[in-house]
């Protein structure tokens, strides 16, 4: 075997591979598959129903109509001088992208074993397509709210819109980064302990509640205020708010918290992702 | 000729039995050796992966040291018998599941065809399957556009290509995934038994397909399938596997013939005491002319099939039945001879039957035999028994060897003009 033929190989196939490696050069060359992947979740939603693209509101509306009777109604909850159904529809909107990112792509493994344990392509597509898809339904979603934000500015109500908007995308891009981390490090676990889905299910609804969902981070004192400030996702909805409504704690330390965190821990679940995918059709 | 697939000592361990809490202490053990700069715990325990036999670990083998290389345009017949590390084998190139050690260098574009319609999303209509499919298997999505026209065509489900799939018939489902993976653009293809589909017609149009990929465009294919008829027909190479290693590799015929010699589930003396009722065959060999039993002949040679047939039902309608057939199960010929014609010592018969010299090619063969009241009843079938091998010893083809010439010498003659 010629020696200085070596060097040409296309690919080399081996046990150790480089686990920080995001492959974006593999990505994308299979950026036509992660579009039509995005196309079929997206198409395949909505396909024999009557209301098609309209069930993307029906769920927000809803939801929101609750909340403001349980949380704002009986309990009383402040919305921080903001008109509670808008409070609400922002934070779950902002909130079911995650927990939507969060939870298909923790069972990304499971349900493509089929797929995976026939062709090869990067796994991590399919995650990514997963976050892109429910990115498009977040955006369908957002109209509902501008809808809503016009209806109340043109009754009147003070909402005051100011440069901070222009980082709206920003908290988008967080959200989209943790619900991809944390969905990528629990799907690599599943692999080999299942009990982490049933912990899943109910963790996401608890962690809810830990987020600043239903109320403002002003509303609370003392060591509730610590504690729910450490959760990730506290201040990137914080700062959604303060980009479409104004009101929220935002400055540039809870800036630079989000943001790091988000890339902590998206790269954490790259790690874990990047162990498990070469092998875990031996596992699952 | 250049090097298109290079595998270097590639093994791959399976842990077999259950995953339990075990796991966790185990994974645990595991880190802490490689942490330490040691090896694997649970890797040393590792055997031969013979299915049959009990084992002490709970680590098989699947592929062990494997080491080859394919030129670039070989087309490459894998066989083996179930658990030979065929599948894994196709995996690991495919990179669905990584090697445990050693190392694959592959140059060149690789698809893989382990199924036919991977992906498919059932909602979705038959045109965006194809670009969904094809895209799942590596295609561009311009490279699928480019042959649109030529899949459906091949699919020849054209009325249905924009109705979803789900409603398709499963006939159609395989039709068209099978249209998208033919026309898949890699210089390396692997594929995996992936021709059993469709109905007849569809078959022959589908290994024709194979046959022009694999003969006429110069790519380097893989495959694996048990219809050792179809290897031969498509490939140029065999490799045999067996127990996770490479028994054989070389040409396909020779291949062939060696996977179908080592395969001892062939019988080759029935001989059964005198509890069994109903008319049957009691003794059953192949011998010489000298009458001494053998199984191996050269094709100079005359070959006898020696039976002893008891009969306690008998009518003047029985027959013997025997079929001769080829390594690949297809039948070369077929004798019936009335049972009325010997004669009975008790309600027994003897004789053998004479199959001339120079008549049967060499290779390998079996034989169906049956005692049977035609259009009636069967009272006594064996298939795939007394192994026969017709070895070269010195005829015109001699020089041939390895080439498929057939499976009889034709009894011709060359006349002047």
């Amino acid at each position: 075997m010629n020696t200085d033929l070596e060097e040409d190989w296309d690919l080399v196939l081996e046990p150790k591979t480089n686990l920080f490696d995001l492959k974006l050069k593999e990505i994308w060359k299979y950026r036509d598959l992660l579009m039509l992947l995005v196309r079929r979740d997206i198409v395949s939603f909505y396909k024999q129903t009557i209301l098609g693209p309209l069930w993307f509101f029906i769920q927000p509306i809803f939801t929101t109509i609750i909340f403001v009777y349980i949380f704002g109604n009986l309990a009383g909850i402040s919305t921080d001088g903001l008109p509670s159904p808008l409070f609400y529809m922002v934070g779950i909107t902002a909130w079911n992208y995650f927990a939507e990112c969060l939870n298909k792509t923790s069972t990304v493994f499971r349900d493509n074993a089929h797929i995976f344990g026939k062709v090869y392509f990067p796994r991590i597509v399919m995650p990514i397509s997963i976050v892109i898809s429910n990115l498009m339904r977040f955006g369908i979603q957002v109209l509902l709210v501008i809808v809503v934000y016009l209806y109340y500015r043109l009754t009147g109500v003070d909402l005051s819109i100011d440069f901070h908007i222009l980082l709206f995308p920003l908290f988008v891009i967080l959200m989209a980064m943790q619900g991809l981390g944390f969905g990528m490090l629990v799907s690599a676990m599943t692999t080999k302990y299942r009990d982490l889905i049933f912990l899943l299910t109910f963790g996401i609804q608890l962690l809810m509640y830990a987020t600043t969902v239903i109320y403002p981070l002003s509303s609370l004192t003392g060591k509730m205020y610590f504690w729910v400030s450490l959760n990730p996702m506290t201040y990137v909805l914080e700062g959604i708010r303060r980009a479409v409504l104004g009101s929220g704690v935002f400055d540039l330390y809870t800036l630079s918290y989000a943001a790091g965190s988000s890339i902590v821990i998206l790269f954490f679940g790259l790690f874990v992702f990047n162990k498990v995918e070469k092998s875990f059709v031996d596992t699952i | 000729m250049s090097i298109a697939i290079k595998v270097e000592n590639l093994s791959k361990a399976y842990q077999i039995g259950e995953f339990s809490t075990g796991t966790i202490s185990q994974d645990l053990e595991r880190w802490w050796a490689k942490t330490r700069g040691k090896e694997d715990p649970f890797l040393k325990l590792g055997e031969e992966n013979i299915r049959s036999e009990k084992g002490e670990g709970n680590i098989v083998w699947s592929l062990k040291n494997l080491n080859f290389e394919f030129n670039k345009g070989d087309v490459v017949g894998i066989i083996g018998k179930n658990g030979a590390g065929k599948s894994t084998l196709l995996k690991v190139l495919s990179q669905v599941t990584s090697p445990t050690t050693g190392k694959i260098k592959i140059k060149g574009r690789i698809a893989s065809l382990l199924e036919v319609g991977t992906g498919f999303h059932p909602e979705l209509t038959g045109r965006e399957n194809i670009f969904l499919n094809g895209a799942i298997l590596g295609m561009q999505k311009h490279e699928i556009k480019r042959q649109l026209d030529e899949i459906i065509n091949f699919s020849g489900v054209e009325r249905y290509i924009d109705t979803p799939v789900k409603r398709y018939s499963s006939g159609m489902y395989v039709r068209l995934a099978f249209a998208v993976a033919a026309h898949l653009e890699s210089e390396i293809l692997i594929v995996d038994e992936v021709l059993a589909v469709g109905d007849a017609e569809f078959q022959k149009k589908a290994i024709g397909k194979m046959q022009n990929i694999a003969h006429n465009t110069g790519r380097t294919v893989l495959f694996v399938s048990h219809n050792l008829a179809a290897v031969q027909q498509l490939c140029n190479l065999g490799l045999i596997l067996k127990n996770g290693q490479v028994d054989m590799f070389g040409n396909v015929s020779l291949a062939i013939d060696r996977y179908v010699n080592s395969s001892n589930d062939l019988i080759h003396l029935i001989e059964r005491n005198d509890e069994m009722v109903g008319n049957h065959f009691q003794l059953v060999f192949l011998c010489d002319s000298s009458n001494s039993r053998k199984n191996e002949f050269s094709h100079d040679e005359e070959l006898y099939v020696m039976i002893r047939i008891v009969l306690p039902d008998y009518n003047e309608y029985l027959e013997l039945s025997l079929r001769l057939d080829d390594r690949n199960k297809l039948p070369v010929f077929t004798i019936h001879e009335p049972l009325s014609a010997f004669e009975r010592i008790g309600n027994c018969i003897e004789f053998k039957i004479k199959i001339p010299a120079n008549f049967m090619a060499p290779g390998s063969y079996s034989w169906d035999i049956c005692i049977n009241h035609p259009n009636f009843k069967v009272y006594d079938l064996m298939e795939d028994i007394l192994q026969t091998t017709i070895i070269d010893t010195g005829s015109k083809f001699a020089i041939y060897n390895g080439q498929n010439y057939g499976t009889v010498f034709a009894p011709y003659s060359v006349e002047t003009v």
